[in-house]
């Protein structure tokens, strides 16, 4: 009978740790900064600058939703995550969201689950190899010893390609990109594969970048997003609207020049509605009518991020393509404010 | 004899249990050993819980999904589509050899640096002092990391042995390769090979190598037996016939003549594409972890040998020396084979902390079974808390199997008290 009483007891706490893990927006506040996992050091997307502030694509991100809670930008802790530990280090709470050249797929949001709250940069799988191997195809590959990273969408594709085209190679896992650079600079492997996006970044470090070629070959769809725990709807659709904000704001011609200027009031209804003249979205997302003002101020909207960090007058030099807004022939679109 | 009556026999009452010092102890055991079971209790249904409400309840069916992943040192055929238990399984073995391989290269050299610790020569020994000091005292991690870096930094790549004026070469007459992708050596086959066996339908054994292994010990068996015989003849007449040459030929000929009959061959590694083809691919994963254990574990073995040769009395040398035997046939005959006895037990414990330490192959990249169960599989899937309960009991069998191996040794050679 006692016994009884004290497993029923027990299961009462565990079922209550269990639902302390909803309100992550509470948590957020109640700390006084947002956790953001990103990687351990990629050129462009994130990477601590000479005086260990972090900077780049993905960091924008972590700074606009920060911008939108605190109103501060820099009210974010910033957790290094490898491709391994990175899904490890969102399922336990240690980080709030990651934003880290993660790819959407099925099993990631239906088994692991995870929310992906939207796409910011819609990639694929390239190799890149020194331009003296004299290759010119991955169709060429066969028999080569390829560097890539584990925990990653990128070692699955990888095996398929290799077998529907069958040929052999010799992989080699990684932690992390940089020592996947190392390896690849030294000759260990002739091979690196990772995003095409990601690949234009790293060869961007390189002292000689020009001595390497990135293949033509895409062999993936890789569409990078942020994302968050399965499990706290509320805090999914503050990300994933702050995100749209930082799209819209894109579209809709708001920029963080304009912007103090635009907040007096516009004839533009979806621009005041965003900006918190109008309405009261900021409110139903329970945060304060200024949020997406600070959010698009932080960084600046998704094309003046995009065209800071990875864009076509940085190293990277990455072209928009796919990722240009719709009304330009891209896919880059975000729902309505309203 | 005296007939003793019972004492009355006493009624037993619960409170007892508590102020009778006959069960007071025990009582106190049975009470704490219940807290105990409810608290794992309460941590097992708590985990259980948690997971639930997470969406993600205990179960081990993503074992059998295919795996999807490719891994570069297979010991049994594998390839992505295989299943995540395959992938284990392949990466259990990739553990064993590893620690298999270092077991054996640590014990070699922590006896000999051993043994070189205590030698006369102040060179020698401070030198050995300096080694085991070195490696005792720095994590083993930061070894593997220093192997692997000298390793792809320093050794050529393989492109840099192609073209007119090579700027690397192999060695002994083209049949060693050594990359910065690991070392090449030659293979050895068979051009009359008796082909493979499959174990379970699972993976295959090679019949050759189980054709040489039993001409081997079938001769050393044989050769054993001749030693015996010898004993006996010499126990019985006091003269002991010669037999080396026998015993030399039982133990050589029998496996040379199945290498013959198979048509034994080396198969050297060649330049061909990207890579060097054919030979046995070393890679430098396996070299850095394997080294840097054994060179790791040597210093703590060495220590042990140390010990086992100073716990055997100074007086032992000095019989050892009055009947004429030399210094090295002093340490081989009479020393070594008594501390032995003191040195194997806690050599059985480096054994079981190189296995476990070789589990730092990540590192490096090796897929040992935390890299492909515990790594990539892990990962994939999701299945964290399934991943690492397998993880740990597979690393528990494994060194229980090592300890329950040795000492069994031990108890063989143990001295047998009178
Ligand atoms: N998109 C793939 C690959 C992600 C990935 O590994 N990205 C690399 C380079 S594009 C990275 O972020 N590396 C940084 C690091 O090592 O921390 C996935 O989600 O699995």
């Amino acid at each position: 009978m006692k016994k009884t009483v004290f497993l029923g007891a027990l299961a009462v706490t565990g079922l209550a740790a269990g639902a302390a893990a909803a309100g992550t927006l509470d948590d957020v506040k109640a700390r006084g900064k947002l956790n953001c996992g990103v990687t351990t050091g990629l050129a462009g997307f994130a990477a601590p600058d000479a005086n260990g502030v972090w900077e780049g694509f993905d960091v924008g991100v972590c700074r606009a939703v920060a911008a939108a809670i605190f109103g501060d930008p820099t009210a974010v802790e910033f957790i290094p995550t490898t491709g391994k530990t990175r899904f490890t280090a969102l399922a336990s709470g240690e980080v709030d969201m990651l934003a880290r050249n993660t790819t959407w797929t099925f099993t990631r949001d239906v088994d692991l689950k995870f929310e992906f709250v939207g796409i910011n940069y819609y990639d694929g799988q390239g190799f890149m190899v020194p331009k003296s191997l004299g290759v010119s195809s991955a169709k060429e590959l066969d028999g080569a010893t390829v560097c890539i990273q584990t925990g990653t969408t990128t070692e699955l594709n990888l095996a398929d390609f290799f077998r529907s085209n069958n040929m052999s190679y010799e992989p080699v896992p990684i932690e992390t990109n940089a020592e996947a650079q190392q390896q690849f600079l030294a000759g260990a492997c002739d091979v690196y594969t990772t995003d095409a996006s990601g690949l234009a970044a790293t060869r961007a470090t390189f002292e000689n970048p020009g001595d390497y070629v990135i293949l033509p070959e895409i062999i993936s769809k890789e569409p990078l997003g942020p994302l968050v725990r399965h499990g706290d709807n509320a805090w999914g659709d503050l990300v994933r609207w702050t995100l749209n904000a930082l799209i819209a704001a894109e579209e809709l011609g708001i920029t963080s020049a304009n912007i103090d200027e635009l907040r007096k009031g516009t004839n533009n209804p979806e621009i005041n509605r965003i900006l918190g003249t109008e309405g009261n979205l900021g409110e139903m997302l329970g945060l304060s009518a200024d949020w997406a003002y600070n959010a698009i101020k932080a960084g600046g909207n998704y094309g003046e991020l995009f065209e800071k960090n990875i864009g076509e007058n940085t190293p990277i030099g990455l072209q928009r393509g796919l990722n240009a807004q719709w009304k330009d022939g891209g896919l880059i679109y975000a729902p309505p404010f309203r | 004899m005296t007939a003793l009556t019972d004492p009355p026999k006493e009624s037993f009452r619960l409170s007892m249990l508590i102020y009778d010092t006959r069960y007071r102890s025990m009582t106190i055991q049975v009470v704490a050993l219940m807290g105990f079971m409810l608290l794992f209790a309460w941590i097992i249904s708590n985990t259980l819980q948690n997971l639930s409400a997470l969406g993600k309840p205990v179960d081990f069916g993503f074992l059998f999904e295919p795996a999807g992943y490719d891994i570069n040192q297979r010991l049994i055929e594998y390839n992505s589509q295989d299943t995540h238990l395959r992938a284990a399984f392949v990466g259990l073995l990739n553990t064993l050899l590893v620690a298999a391989l270092g077991c054996a290269l640590a014990t070699i050299l922590g006896v000999i640096i051993g043994v070189l610790r205590l030698s006369h020569n102040w060179i020698v020994a401070r030198l050995m002092t300096v080694y085991i000091e070195a490696f005792r005292n720095v994590p083993v991690l930061l070894w593997i990391v220093l192997v692997m870096a000298i390793m792809i930094e320093t050794m050529p790549a393989p492109r840099e042995f192609r073209g007119e004026n090579p700027t690397a070469s192999m060695l002994f007459g083209d049949s060693v390769a050594i990359t910065n992708r690991g070392v090449y050596i030659p293979e050895p086959l068979f051009s009359r090979s008796l082909g493979d066996i499959s174990v379970f339908g699972a993976f295959d054994i090679s019949l050759d190598l189980i054709a040489f292994l039993v001409a081997l010990f079938g001769g050393i068996y044989a050769s054993k037996l001749v030693k015996r015989r010898a004993d006996r003849i010499q126990a019985a007449t006091g003269e002991r016939p010669t037999t080396w040459h026998i015993r030399l030929g039982l133990v050589v000929i029998p496996p040379v003549a199945v290498l013959i009959a198979l048509g034994f061959y080396l198969g050297y590694p060649e330049l061909k594409g990207f890579n060097f083809k054919g030979g046995i691919h070393m890679r430098n994963s396996l070299i850095a972890l394997w080294l840097a254990l054994s060179l790791y574990t040597a210093a703590f073995i060495a220590e042990a040998v140390r010990a086992g040769i100073l716990a055997i009395s100074k007086g032992q040398t000095e019989a050892a020396y009055a009947l004429g035997l030399s210094r090295s046939q002093t340490m081989n005959l009479v020393i070594l084979p008594q501390a032995a006895r003191v040195i194997i037990p806690p050599l059985i414990s480096q054994y079981l902390n190189l296995t476990k330490n070789s589990s730092l192959a990540i590192a490096v990249g090796y897929m040992d079974i935390t890299g492909t169960l515990g790594g990539i599989t892990m990962n994939q899937t999701g299945r964290e808390l399934e991943s690492i309960l397998l993880l740990m009991a597979i690393y528990l069998s494994i060194s229980l199997s090592i300890s329950a191996v040795m000492n069994w040794y031990n108890k063989r050679v143990k001295l047998v008290e009178r």
